[in-house]
């Protein structure tokens, strides 16, 4: 298997190394039940969480991973940070990687952010914690691990995703999840909240809630993003979306039995999710928030092990970086 | 080189029986180290039930405590860490198959200490293979043998248990 160098996204892994992952986050999922909940894994490691974009349990997930495996977790969020004052994304992972972190978490609402600055900062290891509508990769080894806790396997199993599909990071990389571990994905939305092109992923699409239950496994509902909706033409009114598109305890009785409920969180009430559903034995999401730790724990372990020369990768001249990264502003302003 | 079986199923066995009959008490707590140990004591828990002792059975992956996190694979396999007795105040039963430089006794005597407070912790080892680079010591040793640095000594527990010798490859 590949050596993890950075976690960018579901789309560079491949089965094995999701595997693995979620297999590592299964084995610490001990550790957070534990009365004393540490381990030594990460001493003398040091872990930068990047925040550009609001994030209370992503955020605090990380912070809790990295403590757990006695790591140095510093987290900064937009609001201190000196983009602020003007820096560019550039000089603000330039400046931090020079303080040499071992791992450097970036939440950003810009798609690719990691990969941007992974070309400058050959000696840090960069996770993307979600990036604009692009992937957030954590979130789905999450998901996979409550799935395995579930079912063992993912693989053919149905799971029906429903909502705002468009601007949802979480989507897309459960879209590439699937395809490489062997599971279907239903994705339920209006049109006005699914992406151009939705096929491409190998989907099944429904704007009917109702049509697509029978046969799920799980529904996954997710958040309608207002902050990211530009407009006010996605749905006509909350009221109506719920009605048509909410998880009530009717819709779960028809997908059966033994399909199980699953949300990214934060969850909206009353309007993609009811509360009784959300609150019901067949909801899932506090496991996934509790799993989220133990995935994270995974991530920042598989990055900090075993530090090949290879693993490293060749480190570039100063001069080279900085002529790099003025082109690359440049290129991205 | 080709792998000398060092020690074959016979001598294997006695070193069982032995290093049962050197743990006494009505209820043992017994933890296995990964994934040797834990099929040791597998091995000792059966011939303790079988004198009716009563038995409290724990395994330890201890990969998330060794000192060599920079040094080792980038993605070894880890098992979950099951300890499903309250190890405060009790005696336990430390079992690994092979006891080499000491550093994986010491990574799981930190993790049971993350688990509780023990009254005491005992070693068992099916073979002392010399080379320590820490003080530590089994109470318990079925067979013991000095190997060369360059070697590793295996338990192989396909057909028959047996112990094997294998050069490490330069």
């Amino acid at each position: 298997m590949n050596a993890l160098k950075h976690l960018f996204g579901i789309a560079e892994l491949d089965r094995e190394q999701i595997e693995y992952l979620v297999n590592l986050g299964d084995s610490f999922i001990d550790i957070n039940r534990r009365p004393l909940k540490k381990a030594p894994t990460l001493r003398g490691k040091t872990v930068i969480n990047l925040f550009f974009e609001n994030s209370t349990r992503t955020r605090t997930s990380f912070e809790l991973a990295g403590k757990r495996l006695s790591a140095d977790v510093i987290n900064i969020s937009a609001s201190t940070s000196a983009t602020k004052k003007g820096e560019s994304l550039l000089d603000t992972g330039m400046t931090l990687a020079a303080m040499q972190p071992h791992v450097l978490v970036i939440r950003h609402s810009l798609a690719g952010t990691c990969q941007f600055l992974a070309d400058y900062l050959p000696n840090t290891a960069l996770v993307n914690a979600g990036d604009g509508a692009h992937e957030h990769p954590t979130q789905i080894l999450t998901d996979l691990l409550t799935l395995k806790q579930v079912w063992g396997s993912p693989a053919g199993k149905v799971i029906t995703i429903v909502g705002d599909i468009a601007h949802s990071r979480v989507a897309r990389s459960h879209l590439l999840a699937a395809r490489k571990l062997g599971y279907t994905m239903r994705v339920v939305a209006p049109k006005t909240l699914l992406p151009a092109q939705i096929e491409r992923y190998g989907c099944e699409v429904y704007h009917d809630f109702d049509a697509a239950l029978p046969g799920s496994d799980a529904v996954y509902m997710l958040r309608v993003q207002t902050e990211r909706l530009t407009d006010n033409c996605a749905f006509p009114s909350v009221r109506e979306y719920h009605e048509a598109y909410g998880l009530n305890a009717r819709r779960l009785k028809a997908a059966g039995s033994d399909c199980i409920v699953m949300h990214p969180g934060p969850m909206n009430r009353g309007v993609e999710i009811a509360t009784d559903v959300a609150d019901s034995v067949k909801s899932h999401v506090l496991q996934q928030v509790e799993h989220g730790v133990a995935v994270r724990m995974a991530v920042l372990t598989a990055l900090c092990g075993g530090q090949t020369e290879e693993k490293k990768g060749p480190a570039s001249s100063k001069k080279q970086l900085a002529d790099e990264a003025m082109q690359a502003q440049r290129t991205l302003l | 080189m080709s792998s000398p079986i060092l020690f074959d199923n016979r001598a294997v066995e006695a070193a069982l029986d032995m290093m049962s009959s050197a743990i006494s008490g009505d209820e043992v707590y017994l933890v296995g180290i990964h994934s040797g140990g834990a099929e040791v004591a597998d091995a000792i828990q059966g011939r303790l039930e079988s004198r009716g002792v009563s038995v409290e059975r724990g395994n330890l992956d201890i990969s998330f405590y060794r000192d060599d996190l920079d040094t080792i694979a980038p993605h070894p396999l880890v098992r979950r860490s099951e300890l499903p007795f309250d190890v405060a105040g009790k005696e336990i039963w430390l079992v690994d198959d092979v006891l080499y430089s000491g550093r994986t006794i010491r990574a799981a005597m930190d993790e049971i200490f993350d688990y509780g407070r023990p009254a005491a912790i005992r070693l068992a080892v099916l073979v002392d293979r010399g080379g320590r680079q820490l003080p530590i010591a089994a109470e318990s040793v079925g067979l013991s043998i000095e190997a060369p640095a360059d070697c590793t000594i295996e338990l192989v527990t396909d057909a028959a248990w047996i112990i094997e010798q294998r050069q490490v490859k330069p």
